[in-house]
C-alpha cells in the first residue's frame, strides 16, 4: 500500500494539474499543419514546380500565415499575464523551448512573406509596385527561389518538431518524456497538411502525389506512435503508466477511436482504395486525418498533464 | 555561495498546518491558494504500515526544471542561496514552468504571475527564519545553508537517516526529510 493525501488544493493543478486548456492543443496542432504545409511547398519551390501555373506553392503561404495567426492567437490566449507578452522578445532563453519556438515563429513570418512575393496579390502590386519588381527580380533568379524552398522547408521543419520537444522538454510529465515526440508531431502535422492540400490542390498531379504522400506518413505516423508506446512501456514505472493511460486508462477511448481508428487506420484503408482507383477520391478521408491530427494533440496535452511522477493507481 | 535548504523532521511532524497559515498571512497568498501544505503518506503492508506526515513546498532545486524551461527569466536563482523564484514583472504566465515541476509546488496567482515558496527570502536576508519554520509548534524544520558543513541543517543531514521528494526526478531539492 502506498497511500498519499494532501491538503493542496490550488487550482489548476489539484487533483490533477490541468494548467493547459483548449489553447495549447490547438496551437500544436496549427504550428504542426503549418509545419507540414510549410514542407510541402518548400519541397516544390525546390523541385521549381513554381513554374506551373496552380501549384499549392502560390495559396499554401497565404494559408500558413493565417493558420500560424490563429495558433498564435490561441497561445496568447493561453497566457494569464496577457500584457507581458512582450517579454517573450526582450530576451532568449538558449535553455528554454518556448523560447527557442517563439524566435522560430518571428522568423517564419518573413519566409512566409517571401514565398508570397513569387505571385503577390494584384493588390498589392498596384498600390506598391515596387513589390512587382521585386517579384520580377525574384523570379529571375531560380537559385533564390530554391534557396526559399530549402529555407521554407528548414524554418517548416524547425516549427513542427518545435512543437513536439516544447512538451517533451518539460521531463516532470512522464507520458512527454520520450525522444520522439517531436518525430510523432511532424509527421502527424506532415500528414495533416498532406490531407489538406490533397482536397484543396488545383492541380491533378499534386493531388494524387499528396494522396499517396498521405498514405506514407499515415503508416509512418502509426509506426512512430508504435514507437512511443514502447519507448515508455520500456522505461521508468511512472512512464509505463503514463502510457497505460493512452493505452487502457482514462484516455484510452480518445486515443483508440479517434487517434488509431478514425484518424490514421480508417482514412488510410479509404484512401488505398482511392489511389489505386477503386474509389473515388474523397475529401471524407483527409478530413478524417485532420481531426484526428487535432485530437492526437488534445489527448496528449491533456494525458500527459495528467501522468505523474508519483504512482498513478 | 550559501545553498540554503530546509530539514524536516517527520518524526516531529503533526500536521497542524501552522506553517500553511503562517505562509498565507506573511505572504498574503490569495484565499484558496497555498505555496506549502501537509502530505500524509502511508505505506507498507498490515501490520508493518509506517506514516510520514510532512510539510511540504517548493524544494528550491539546485537543477530546477523550472528556471531552465521559462522563456522570459522569469524564474531565476536569487543570489542568495541559490532560492528559486519568480520575477511577477517578468512572467508571462505561459504555465511552462508549472508543467516542468515534478512537485506541483507552483501556482497561477489571481493577478497572472506564477507564484511559489520564496523560503520567505525578504526574512531570510533580514537573518530570519522563513515565517513557516519560525512558527511550528514542535520545531521540526530547521532551515539554513547545506553548503557550511557546521550549520544546523547540515549536522542534522549528517546525523540522521533521511530522503529527499523524487530525487529520481534530477532535479536535486534541496528540501530534506529526517524519518
Amino acid at each position: 500500500m502506498n497511500e498519499i493525501t494532501t491538503t493542496r488544493h490550488n487550482h489548476l493543478i489539484d487533483p490533477t494539474l490541468h494548467a493547459w486548456g483548449w489553447e495549447i492543443p490547438v496551437y500544436l496542432f496549427l504550428g504542426g499543419m503549418v509545419a507540414g504545409m510549410m514542407l510541402i511547398s518548400g519541397y516544390f519551390l525546390f523541385k521549381g514546380r513554381h513554374e506551373e501555373k496552380n501549384c499549392s506553392c502560390y495559396y499554401l503561404p497565404y494559408m500558413s500565415l493565417v493558420l500560424l495567426s490563429i495558433g498564435m492567437f490561441a497561445l496568447f490566449l493561453d497566457l494569464e499575464h496577457k500584457l507581458y507578452v512582450w517579454r517573450l522578445y526582450t530576451t532568449f532563453e538558449i535553455t528554454s523551448a518556448m523560447s527557442w519556438g517563439s524566435w522560430i515563429l518571428v522568423l517564419v513570418y518573413p519566409i512566409l512573406f517571401a514565398s508570397i512575393l513569387l505571385r503577390p496579390p494584384k493588390m498589392l502590386t498596384d498600390k506598391f509596385p515596387i513589390v512587382a519588381k521585386w517579384q520580377k527580380g525574384f523570379l529571375e533568379k531560380p537559385s533564390w527561389i530554391k534557396s526559399l524552398g530549402v529555407l521554407t522547408m528548414f524554418f517548416g521543419a524547425g516549427i513542427g518538431l518545435y512543437t513536439g520537444v516544447l512538451l517533451s522538454s518539460l521531463g516532470a510529465r512522464p507520458l512527454w518524456s520520450s525522444s520522439i515526440l517531436w518525430l510523432l508531431f511532424l509527421i502527424s502535422g506532415l500528414s495533416g497538411a498532406a490531407a489538406f492540400v490533397h482536397v484543396i490542390a488545383k492541380d491533378a498531379y499534386e493531388r494524387v502525389l499528396l494522396a499517396k504522400a498521405d498514405n506514407a506518413f499515415l503508416i509512418i505516423e502509426l509506426f512512430v506512435i508504435a514507437l512511443f508506446i514502447i519507448g515508455l512501456k520500456t522505461a521508468t514505472e511512472v512512464q509505463a503508466s503514463a502510457a497505460d493511460l493512452l493505452l487502457v486508462g482514462k484516455f484510452a477511448a480518445g486515443f483508440w477511436v479517434f487517434v488509431i481508428g478514425l484518424g490514421i487506420i480508417i482514412p488510410l484503408f479509404i484512401q488505398m482504395l482511392a489511389v489505386n482507383n477503386k474509389i473515388h477520391h474523397t475529401p471524407l478521408a483527409p478530413l478524417m486525418v485532420i481531426v484526428g491530427g487535432l485530437i492526437l494533440r488534445f489527448v496528449i496535452v491533456s494525458a500527459g498533464q495528467y501522468s505523474h511522477w508519483f504512482a498513478l493507481n | 555561495m550559501a545553498r540554503y535548504g530546509m530539514v524536516i523532521d517527520t518524526t516531529k511532524c503533526v500536521g497542524c498546518q501552522d506553517c500553511v497559515i503562517a505562509c498565507q498571512a506573511e505572504n498574503n497568498v490569495p484565499e484558496g491558494f497555498c505555496r506549502d501544505w501537509i502530505t500524509t503518506e502511508a505505506k507498507g503492508k498490515f501490520p508493518t504500515i509506517e506514516l510520514e506526515i510532512r510539510t511540504e513546498r517548493c524544494n528550491h532545486c539546485t537543477d530546477a526544471p523550472c528556471v531552465s524551461c521559462c522563456p522570459t527569466g522569469a524564474s531565476h536563482y536569487h543570489d542568495v542561496g541559490g532560492v528559486v523564484l519568480v520575477n511577477h514583472d517578468e512572467c508571462i504566465g505561459c504555465k511552462a514552468c508549472i508543467a516542468s515541476c515534478p512537485y506541483d509546488a507552483r501556482y497561477v496567482h489571481p493577478e497572472g504571475y506564477v507564484d511559489k515558496c520564496t523560503f520567505c527570502i525578504h526574512r531570510v536576508e533580514k537573518g530570519e527564519d522563513p515565517a513557516c519554520v519560525s512558527v511550528c509548534p514542535t520545531h521540526c524544520m530547521y532551515f539554513g545553508d547545506l553548503d557550511d558543513p557546521n550549520s544546523e541543517v547540515s549536522k542534522l543531514l549528517q546525523s540522521r537517516r533521511n530522503h529527499s521528494l523524487l530525487p529520481e526526478a534530477g532535479t536535486k531539492p534541496n528540501i530534506f526529510y529526517l524519518t
